[in-house]
């Protein structure tokens, strides 16, 4: 069957069968900065944004989600174009050896979406979905904090 | 340090901006035309014998290339450990072989066009086996009449198979007897530690081709590519120069990516059928068929006199390898060496470990390598010993640690897995780490305070720790470095960053010795073809080993830019020259040049050559880097969970050459290290198969799970390290487990005996208790 998606701003058109998961589509169209790892909906590692909320997509049925917006960790930002959140992870430390980086950006990303000024435990709970072993996450709620202040700060200025 | 100024800064992780943008980086984020699938087939009994195996309509399955089993694959003896050569461990393994040893042993393969067809294939194998009695549990295997799990001739290594016994480690110095007789206090307890694994987020992954040659390109998640090269030849029986391994970045490894798991299979997939192959491990599949942490029974005793001075140590242990010896010797080797130079006053000291064979899952690699176990039993006895003299556990500590200027004999006696070599401790801040961990955790405020709120109770526990950077006169690592146009430098070498941000001090160290800036190094690592030989990343060893050698190759490139620059400033007999700001700069004609017009001049102008250089780097020193780690927990008496409130780990690891990325090194090993403490554990059926082979079910912690971590760095100068580093990587990873328990035994008075230290058995005690 065809499914249309809006994937990163653009739509996207594949040929998918029914019990496809959302993550192996993704794989199979080239999205490789989706990453698979327990395929239970367990470590987040497959974390995207559908309709701006975090799912892990290797639950997802992709045939269940036609039409709606996805939103991978490209669709925030590339290497000469990062988002705030992508520089403040860069910047703090965060990513050690980044596999389960993508994830975690999401999950930020959709929580700063609905609460730009959260709290560490409102962070804490947003990232963990997200299961990393190489860093004890304590340099990612740092940079979730930090990412939080600059796009206040952004927007601020963007006010004034 | 003066005037550094790529040494003890935050530089950005060179591939960090890569990473959070979602680069195609990692193993498998390539997909190859005309990929094969592979899938596993394991067996479901503990130890059997597979007497029929029929693949007839597996390989009749639309879409299989093929079918691999024992009957069709290279019967080659050799180790999975991702070790040098020739490896402590013994030769006891097979790609795939007629007998199986446990729950997840390898029966057969299936390569097909899809994962689909090959999980669909599998099911279609037919396998009649031969079960055979099983050892379930490491006190059986020595027994008289247990089942022999390598019972075929062509073992090699192993100490004494018929037995059981995979490898045997004795270390005395000194009569411990009578220095026990001696002891006003003695203390000795046993202390059991559990299967686990550090799980990486990326599984084991590789995949791999044909190049236009028709060599074998291998792509793959792991942590030796250069033993993979050889451990892959030796099996497929090729020469070495038809193998090609490259690592592109990696998802963590810890140690399980220490080990060849899948690279064998999927060489010898497409080198039969010519096509690429890829082969990808489940979480099930890791953590029931990949490596483990070795579970072992520890017994300390602990003599001192009437000033708590340690007169002597004694630790026996018992470890269980699994079904296969892999670094079986080695880790228990590194139980004893990693731990007891610790209490280096010992008049004597006495270390004895079986390495027994189960039918359970493989032992390997895992970070901390054997040391974990120690401490977790080797500190709590310590602290037991300081309560029955009534001294407090810290003061202990401080009076009976090792310190710069002392040695141990240890070091001579106990190696990796033979004899070790002498060194001289030339660095160490452990009454420092003992005093600043001591006052963040607010120690003489709450130790012995037992702060109660409702069924919660406060307990404060603390852990003494050391580890070693590499081990002495067998790692090596090389590094060629290479001089362009723009004054930047190419920095090749077999340095196997696997997340920790190894690139990235070496482009550092890099750096400071040419005077240039980090990001002026372009760093390429871990391809058998392009870049030198390298052991890999284990052992500590990355920038003690890998950094070095890097330094290295950087001298030698100066020494040629200074012969460029007297040349062309006429200065051929000059001595001061400085490397700074991307100039060569005479001092004593005040004059300078840019690198670029020393790389153009020497490249195009003048004299041409490349200015270029190799270099290697073994130690024959393994300094040590201590820690200090202080727990604050808090344990309910209803429920009984003990939570992890306030962590503090002190370390000494020499010149921190980047902070920030040290600090990564303490959190991660430490929210490792709690949940060895608290949650993590292999649960078997009475068949020996392991039953919690997910995330579900096997508990790692997560970000809500984490207390508040404090790492603090008292940096000392190593003068046997790069720019005064030492290693930061595993020793962390060894206090939350006795830190955490000894944190316990100040709330509530209570031992567990045995990890991790679950709200069941703390129920338990108090029960007992009471």
């Amino acid at each position: 069957m065809e499914a249309v998606y809006r994937i990163n701003g653009k739509e996207k058109r594949f040929d998918i069968s029914p019990g496809d998961r959302l993550l192996d589509v993704l794989k199979d169209n080239g999205y490789m900065e989706v990453k698979g790892d327990c395929y239970e909906g367990l470590c987040g590692a497959c974390t995207v944004l559908i309709d701006n909320i975090p799912y892990a997509s290797c639950m997802v049925p992709a045939a269940g989600v036609c039409g709606a917006k996805i939103t991978t960790v490209k669709g925030l930002g590339d290497i000469t174009n990062p988002h705030l959140i992508q520089q403040a992870f860069v910047k703090y430390g965060a990513v050690q050896c980044g596999y389960c980086t993508p994830g975690q950006i999401l999950s930020a990303y959709a929580l700063l979406l609905r609460d730009p000024d959260p709290s560490e435990e409102d962070i804490r709970m947003a990232l963990d979905g997200n299961l990393c072993r190489c860093s004890g996450y304590a340099q990612q709620v740092a940079a979730v904090k930090m990412a939080a202040e600059m796009m206040r700060e952004a927007e601020n200025d963007d006010r004034a | 340090m003066t005037g550094r100024r790529s040494i003890g800064i935050n530089e950005e992780k060179r591939d960090a901006m890569s990473l959070v943008t979602g680069q195609a980086v990692f193993t498998d984020d390539i997909s190859l035309d005309n990929m094969l699938h592979i899938k596993m087939m394991y067996s479901p009994y503990p130890h059997a014998l597979i007497e029929e195996i029929d693949t007839s309509k597996a390989e009749a399955y639309p879409g299989v290339a093929m079918v691999l089993t024992n009957k069709n694959t290279p019967r080659v003896i050799h180790t999975t450990a991702g070790q040098g050569w020739p490896e402590p461990s013994p030769y006891d393994s097979y790609m795939f072989n007629g007998k199986m040893r446990f729950v997840g042993d390898r029966v057969a393969a299936v390569a097909a066009d899809s994962e689909e067809a090959a999980c669909e294939a599998l099911k279609l194998i037919d396998v009649k086996y031969k079960i055979l009695p099983a050892v379930l549990d490491a006190h059986d295997a020595m027994k008289e009449n247990a089942p022999v799990i390598h019972d075929e001739p062509e073992i090699t290594g192993a100490y004494d198979p018929k037995r059981n016994i995979a490898a045997k480690i004795e270390m005395k110095v000194g009569d411990v007897g009578e220095e026990f007789k001696k002891s006003a206090y003695t203390v000795e307890d046993t202390i059991s530690t559990q299967y686990m694994q550090i799980t990486p987020i990326e599984p084991h992954v590789t995949i791999t081709c044909l190049d236009e040659y028709g060599r074998i390109v291998i792509r793959t998640s792991t942590q030796v590519p250069f033993h993979v090269r050889r451990i892959v030849a030796q099996v497929l029986e090729i020469p070495v120069k038809n193998v090609r391994v490259i690592k592109p970045r990696t998802g963590g490894g810890f140690g399980t990516k220490q080990e060849i798991i899948l690279e064998d299979v999927c060489a010898y997939v497409t080198l039969k059928t010519g096509r690429p192959a890829r082969a990808i491990c489940s979480r099930k599949e890791e953590l029931m068929s990949t490596r483990t942490r070795h579970p072992m029974e520890i017994t300390v005793k602990i003599g001192a006199d009437r000033g708590g001075i340690v007169n002597a140590v004694s630790m026996h242990v018992l470890s269980n390898t699994g079904a296969y010896g892999s670094h079986g010797l080695t880790v228990a080797s590194n139980t004893g060496s990693k731990s007891l130079p610790l209490y280096n006053k010992a008049k004597a000291i006495e270390y004895m470990a079986d390495i027994v064979y189960t039918n359970l899952p493989v032992s390997g690699a895992n970070r901390g390598y054997g040391a974990p176990q120690a401490y977790a039993a080797l500190e709590q006895v310590t602290d037991e010993l300081a309560y029955k003299m009534g001294m407090d556990p810290v003061e202990f500590r401080r009076k009976n640690h090792i310190r710069e200027g002392e040695t141990s004999p240890v070091f001579k006696a106990l190696g990796e897995g033979k004899e070790g070599v002498e060194q001289i401790i030339r660095s160490c801040a452990m009454d420092e780490l003992l005093d600043r961990g001591a006052k963040e955790i607010g120690w003489h405020e709450k130790h012995g305070e037992h702060i109660r709120n409702g069924s919660k109770v406060r307990g404060i526990g603390m852990a003494m720790l050391m580890q070693g950077s590499a081990i002495a006169m067998v790692d090596m690592g090389a590094a060629t470095l290479k001089m362009n146009e723009d004054g930047s430098f190419n920095l090749l070498y077999g340095g196997t960053d696997l997340g920790t941000g190894l690139d990235t001090v070496a482009s550092q160290i890099v750096a400071e010795t040419l005077g240039v800036r980090p990001e002026d190094i372009i760093v390429y690592a871990s391809d058998t073809d392009l870049t030198p030989f390298d052991v890999g990343a284990y052992a500590s060893s990355g920038l003690y080993i890998s950094g070095s050698a890097a330094w290295k190759a950087a001298m030698s490139v100066r020494e040629q830019i200074i012969d460029v620059a007297k040349e062309m400033l006429g200065e051929i007999d000059g001595k001061d020259f400085v490397l700074e700001g991307g100039r060569v700069i005479s001092r004593s004609s005040g004059k300078s040049l840019s690198l670029s017009e020393i790389a153009c001049n020497s490249l195009y102008v003048d004299n041409l050559h490349q200015i270029i250089a190799s270099a290697s780097m073994v130690s024959p020193y393994s300094p040590p880097p201590f820690a200090a780690h202080f727990a604050e927990i808090e344990v309910d008496e209803e429920t009984g969970i003990i939570k992890p409130i306030k962590y503090v780990a002190a370390m000494d690891c020499g010149q921190a050459i980047n902070p920030e990325l040290v600090k990564g090194q303490v959190y991660g090993a430490v929210s490792e290290g709690l949940g060895y403490a608290l949650t993590e554990e292999y649960i078997f059926d009475k068949s020996g198969k392991m039953l919690n082979g997910s995330f579900a079910d096997y508990k790692i912690f997560s970000a809500r799970d984490m207390p508040e971590i404090v790492p603090i760095l008292a940096e000392t100068y190593e003068p046997t390290g790069p720019y005064g580093a030492k290693s930061a990587a595993e020793i962390n990873i060894n206090g939350p487990a006795p830190a955490i328990a000894n944190a316990l035994y100040d709330a509530l008075g209570i031992r567990i005996k045995d990890f991790p230290l679950t709200p069941e058995k703390v129920l338990r005690e108090i029960k007992r208790k009471r």
